[in-house]
């Protein structure tokens, strides 16, 4: 008996180190990069080179995992390591890769840019690098404490981090703010998990969907009038105001400008993306693990938390561009610009939400058009393809494969509806769109927004300056890096041919689609439809300065050469903005084929 | 040449060319001018190679390609461009036996979300595609009047023709809008860098106004995407041949033709221009570089009409008709006000901006003119209509890119473009207004000229669908040779020039003799001798309006059969 446990405990323990290895290489890397400071050595080798070699290793691990699954099947590598505590699927591998590409990336920009001294080079790599382990924990979360555990490695690293220009008062009092929120935060969001865990009695993420139905089952609606619900809506509220603060979602945001601005570019940009990006993915791990809720009250009571989060989405949107007008500061007027599109993508999640949870019983009339009670097999699987024939197959048959028949009443659709394997796949189509285009927007994300944060810490270095006004006619200086800044901001707005109109344009299709189901989808359409154009007059007004004003003579001059590593970079990095939005096929498969694992 | 790199090579042939010139060292002005003016007219040569390729008897997308199925097979079928085909009651016929075809070239472009790279063009693009490519090359000899940042200016000028042509050949919607809001990067610069004193204004107006547009279009665009997914044999689609056959068969409901209809017109409404949202064209007009203005005037607006013709009536022709009279009134309100705002202007730039909202508004009313009758005459009226919008749009690119440019000729010289200080110029340089007074009466509608023929067959259409607006469409043309007459008179006639930079005034060199008498040539020929239009569009225009009428009946009957899925 204690025999087997062993073996069990042995062969998991080993299963899942080999699992982990890509955040094993970088905590090694944490450890030398210490060891190396302490032995002195740190004089011939730059901390730098021992983390860039690190997270090299590490993302070469976590490229072969990718490639080997790409080969074989993604559906067959889902398994949770950990003894369950986290899950190891296509989805934390997207993220693994994400997350090492971008820490490359910031890497090679803190060397360009000198932004840490070599002196401090191995206390801000080890930050750097625990963060971004924190964020690839959060990636693959499958466990409340996990949930928590990696959301507060990635933050607390990242309060130092945004403190690290020591004696400036803006960025000490920038960190201070951040701490101060983040901890109030963690503490909200840490009293939701506690109140969910208690009521549900678990806090792995996979039991909480059978746990809901079974204290919901004997409810006619949930609603406030249930004071089982009320908690349950109170947790949720809490656990999403700690989601929003990582994602700086209003009313949640305030620490952005203010942290933004006080910290290094570099850093900035560092945590616009990654810490987003990590925050997003647990976010839809999050919702598709309460999702897949069976009765139709509990549908709807999802839906309308789905709504609400579109209700946020949008006010996020519209609150991040508008505010973003007034700024003379360009860190500033990106931070508010972050905002808003955490506002686009989280757009996306509500849509993914409010798919996920439509009541079978509306499903059935959408798709019976001619009312008549009884729906065939053939329209139904006309009107409702969401199927990629490579990937998996149209949803909806499989209602009318358990049962059977090639036509069904609305009464046994709804009753087939309920079957956990019905629930699983019905909406996975519609639910990998929505997804599809979160992870589109991140990875464009990552570039443009990387783009124009590396921008201004590199003319930060030569005009010692961040405000708007110092920006005059930049172009007749340095021209390749205002032509990167133009395609990024453009790609900001969304305008084709780049990759954040891709980005966009997946949103906005699923947020349509997600109309069908509730028409509150089509105003928050609307709303970002709006938002696009609002959004064109600042991100324009950085542009006008760079390159319709004259630099006046008295300027510090910023002459970066074309053939110089500055510019080179910033070429590196948004020429893949504009790849994707004209190669988009090839990521846009592998989104969906990852974000299909989940459902 | 085989079709698909003839196509692609009309579009990125300016890519390529603006990529090319990154290479040229920046202060060689003249090469680089020389250079780009050659990425044009090879262009432009392409273009007429695609015209020699039309085959005026077919009235649908071409190039047509012949499908070989082989039996069993599971790969996509071969293709095989058909050169020698005839046409019965259209099926398309290969020595007495039919064949299957496809139209327009197809390549997959976006799998995941069923994008694809379609192009393919007919007598409604192809006379837009050769104007495009010519006022593309006219415009850019006139581009030698910019002396400032010359390569950065030339390789967004042909950015921006690679977004122009792009529109007039996608047969994608996703790829159409794509090209759409290409153009957009371009011109903000184009105006905002080399523009006049208010450029950074009319720049973002210019970019708001159209965006706006297109963020409606998106939406539209985003209906018909998921609209189509029950009625296609695929999935969703973006196809616009497919959309139309969808929208054909009426299987589009009312209530979203009307909505996307609505979507649809304000997108393209705003790029015509038509009156209400006019207010971004006197001041991009005004503000931008002459070539620019040029091109703005002679090839941007005429997209708005071409997105009507292409997308927005053969998605929605139940929309469209619905929203018909409303068009016609909108129309003719823009003839008037165009007309009456161009009348009260003094400055002469902003006078030939306003001249266009006045003359786009005779295509809004030519296209509209759909009129519901069992009277079988009542299609050809509107045939009519069409066909003199069409035709309107030609004449209105040639006479008023040549108008701008006649502008921007006297402007180099005196620095000024106030109307009351003008005077006495045809003493001082008389080819050049002689040319001048040439292009404004083709711009007036003088009988012989192009501006004639589309003004008239407007007007006649438009007395078949109500003759009180067919009295107020032609009270606009006495309006425009009022104020072309006085401008006439303002500018070269009197008896001596009186304002600033008199001593600047000397007559037109070589290149821009060249470039006024070829619109003025043009101008004539396309007025004496019309057909030639006429025989590229006509069969058509004859096939969208069929079309179009079977729509409307197959999306007014289905209202009793209504949630069927489709045939």
């Amino acid at each position: 008996m204690f025999d087997t446990l062993l073996e069990l405990f042995v062969f998991d323990v080993q299963n899942s180190l080999q699992r982990f290895a890509p955040e094993l290489t970088l905590c090694v890397t944490v450890v030398a990069m210490l060891l190396v400071r302490l032995f002195n050595l740190d004089r011939h080798v730059p901390s730098y080179w021992v983390a860039l070699g690190g997270t090299l290793i590490s993302f070469f691990f976590a490229f072969t995992d990718f490639n080997m699954l790409k080969m074989e099947s993604f559906d067959l590598a889902q398994q949770t390591i950990f003894t369950g505590l986290l899950v190891f699927d296509g989805f934390t591998i997207f993220f693994r890769l994400f997350l090492l590409l971008f820490l490359i990336l910031v890497i090679a920009l803190t060397v360009l840019s000198g932004i840490p001294d070599n002196e401090d080079g191995a206390d801000f790599y080890v930050l750097l690098l625990g963060s971004t382990i924190g964020m690839m924990l959060m990636s693959s979360a499958n466990h409340m404490l996990i949930l928590f555990l990696g959301i507060e490695m990635a933050s607390v690293p990242g309060y130092v981090m945004v403190g690290f220009l020591k004696g400036r008062k803006k960025s000490s009092e920038a960190a201070f703010k951040y701490v101060v929120y983040g901890a109030g935060a963690a503490g909200v969001m840490l009293y939701g998990i506690s109140l969910l865990t208690g009521l549900l009695g678990t806090a792995d993420m996979v039991e909480i969907a059978s746990r809901m139905n079974a204290v919901f089952a004997g409810s006619e609606s949930v609603g406030m009038g249930d004071a089982t619900a009320r908690t349950v809506i109170l947790a949720l509220v809490m656990i999403l105001a700690g989601f929003a603060f990582k994602l700086s979602i209003v009313p949640f945001h305030f620490w952005c400008p203010d942290a933004f601005e006080g910290a290094a570019a570099e850093i900035g940009g560092f945590l616009s993306v990654a810490s987003k990006a990590a925050a997003f993915a647990l976010l839809a791990r999050f919702c598709v693990a309460f999702s897949t809720g069976q009765a139709d009250n509990l549908k709807e009571f999802y839906m309308y938390v789905g709504i609400g989060i579109g209700a946020i989405a949008a006010l996020s949107a519209t609150f991040g561009n508008l505010a973003a007008y007034a700024q003379t500061n360009v860190k500033r007027l990106l931070a508010y610009s972050t905002i808003a599109h955490a506002g686009y993508m989280l757009m996306a999640i509500s849509a993914l939400v409010v798919v996920l949870n439509e009541p079978a019983g509306d499903l059935f009339a959408r798709l019976d058009a001619d009312g008549d009670g009884v729906l065939t097999r053939q329209i139904a699987e006309q009107r409702y393809q969401y199927d990629v024939p490579e990937l998996y197959r149209s949803d909806i048959a499989i209602i009318f494969d358990q049962l059977g028949k090639n036509s069904i009443t609305q009464a046994e659709f709804v009753e087939q509806a309920k079957d956990p394997a019905v629930v699983h796949t019905l909406h996975r189509g519609l639910g990998a769109q929505a997804l599809e285009g979160l992870l589109y927007y991140l990875a464009v994300y990552m570039f443009m927004n990387l783009g124009a944060f590396a921008i201004v810490a590199l003319i930060r270095n030569h005009i010692f300056s961040e405000e708007l006004e110092d920006y005059k006619g930049l172009v007749h200086q340095t021209p390749a890096l205002c032509i990167c800044m133009l395609i990024c901001m453009f790609s900001l707005v969304g305008l084709p041919p780049l990759g954040g109109f891709v980005g966009k344009f997946m949103i906005f299709a699923t947020l349509f689609e997600a109309g069908a189901v509730h028409w509150s989808m089509w105003a928050i359409l609307l709303i970002g439809g709006v938002n696009t154009v609002f959004s064109l007059v600042y991100y324009i007004r950085v542009l006008k300065v760079m390159f319709l004003a004259e630099r006046p003579a008295d300027a510090r001059p910023a002459l970066i050469p074309f053939r110089s590593a500055p510019s080179m970079y910033c070429v590196m990095v948004t020429v893949p903005v504009l790849a994707l939005g004209i190669f988009v096929e090839q990521l846009s498969y592998t989104a969906r084929q990852v974000a299909s694992i989940l459902f | 040449m085989g079709p698909i790199l003839l196509l692609t090579l009309i579009i990125f042939l300016p890519t390529i060319g603006a990529i090319a010139l990154l290479a040229v060292p920046k202060d060689n002005d003249e090469y680089l001018r020389i250079g780009a003016l050659g990425v044009t007219v090879v262009t432009f040569v392409l273009t007429l190679f695609l015209l020699g390729d039309f085959n005026t008897d077919d009235p649908a997308i071409q190039p047509v390609f012949e499908v070989i199925q082989v039996d069993g097979a599971t790969e996509p079928p071969d293709l095989k461009l058909l050169a020698n085909y005839d046409l019965s009651e259209g099926k398309v016929m290969r020595d007495g036996q039919e064949v299957q075809v496809q139209r327009g070239i197809t390549i997959p472009w976006i799998r995941t979300w069923n994008i694809e790279y379609k192009l393919g063009y007919d007598g409604i693009s192809v006379p837009l595609l050769l104007l495009t490519s010519f006022i593309s090359v006219l415009a850019m000899m006139a581009s030698w009047s910019i002396k400032k940042m010359v390569r950065g200016y030339l390789i967004l000028f042909l950015l921006l023709e690679t977004g122009m042509l792009g529109v007039f050949l996608a047969l994608d919607f996703f790829l159409f809008y794509v090209f759409w809001e290409v153009m957009l990067l371009p011109m903000y610069f184009l105006i905002g860098i080399w523009g006049g004193p208010r450029k950074e204004y009319a720049a973002i107006k210019f970019f708001l106004y159209t965006l706006l547009g297109s963020v409606l279009m998106l939406i539209a665009m985003l209906m018909f995407y998921f609209g189509s997914a029950a009625h296609s044999d695929q999935t969703s689609t973006f196809d616009l041949l497919e959309l139309a056959v969808i929208a054909q068969n009426g299987l589009f409901d009312q209530q979203m033709q009307m909505i996307a209809f609505v979507l649809l017109f304000i997108g393209f409404a705003i790029k015509v221009p038509t009156f209400p949202f006019h207010t971004w064209l006197p001041d991009a007009h005004v503000e931008a570089p002459t070539p620019i203005s040029m091109i703005l005037a002679g090839v941007l607006l005429k997209m708005g009409g071409y997105g009507i013709l292409r997308i927005a009536f053969p998605l929605c022709p139940f929309g469209a008709h619905w929203a018909a009279y409303t068009l016609v009134v909108i129309g003719a309100f823009s003839i008037i006000y165009g007309a009456f705002a161009a009348m009260a202007q003094t400055d002469f730039k902003r006078l030939v901006a306003y001249s266009s909202v006045s003359h786009m508004g005779y295509v809004i009313v030519g296209m509209a003119v759909w009129k519901l009758s069992v009277d079988t005459n009542a299609l050809h009226h509107w045939q009519l209509g069409i066909n003199g919008a069409m035709f309107q749009m030609i004449a209105h690119g040639v006479s008023s890119a040549g108008m701008f440019f006649i502008v921007g000729v006297i402007y180099d010289r005196v620095h000024h473009r106030d109307l009351n200080q003008f005077g006495g110029l045809s003493k001082l340089m008389p080819w050049y207004s002689g040319l001048a007074a040439g292009i404004f009466f083709a711009g007036l509608g003088l009988p012989g000229m192009c501006g004639f023929i589309g003004e008239i067959f407007v007007t006649l259409s438009a007395w078949n669908y109500s003759p009180l607006l067919a009295i107020i469409v032609a009270a606009g043309v006495i309006l425009t040779a009022g104020y072309i007459l006085w401008t006439i008179q303002r500018v070269f006639l009197g008896p001596e020039y009186r304002g600033p930079h008199a001593e600047e005034i000397t007559p037109m060199n070589g290149r821009e003799f060249t470039v006024a008498a070829v619109l003025l040539a043009f101008a004539i020929i396309l007025g004496v001798y019309p057909p030639i239009m006429f025989d590229l569009m006509g069969g058509s225009i004859e096939l969208l309006t069929e079309t179009l009428q079977q729509g409307l009946e197959n999306a007014t009957d289905a209202t009793s059969t209504a949630g069927l899925p489709g045939n």
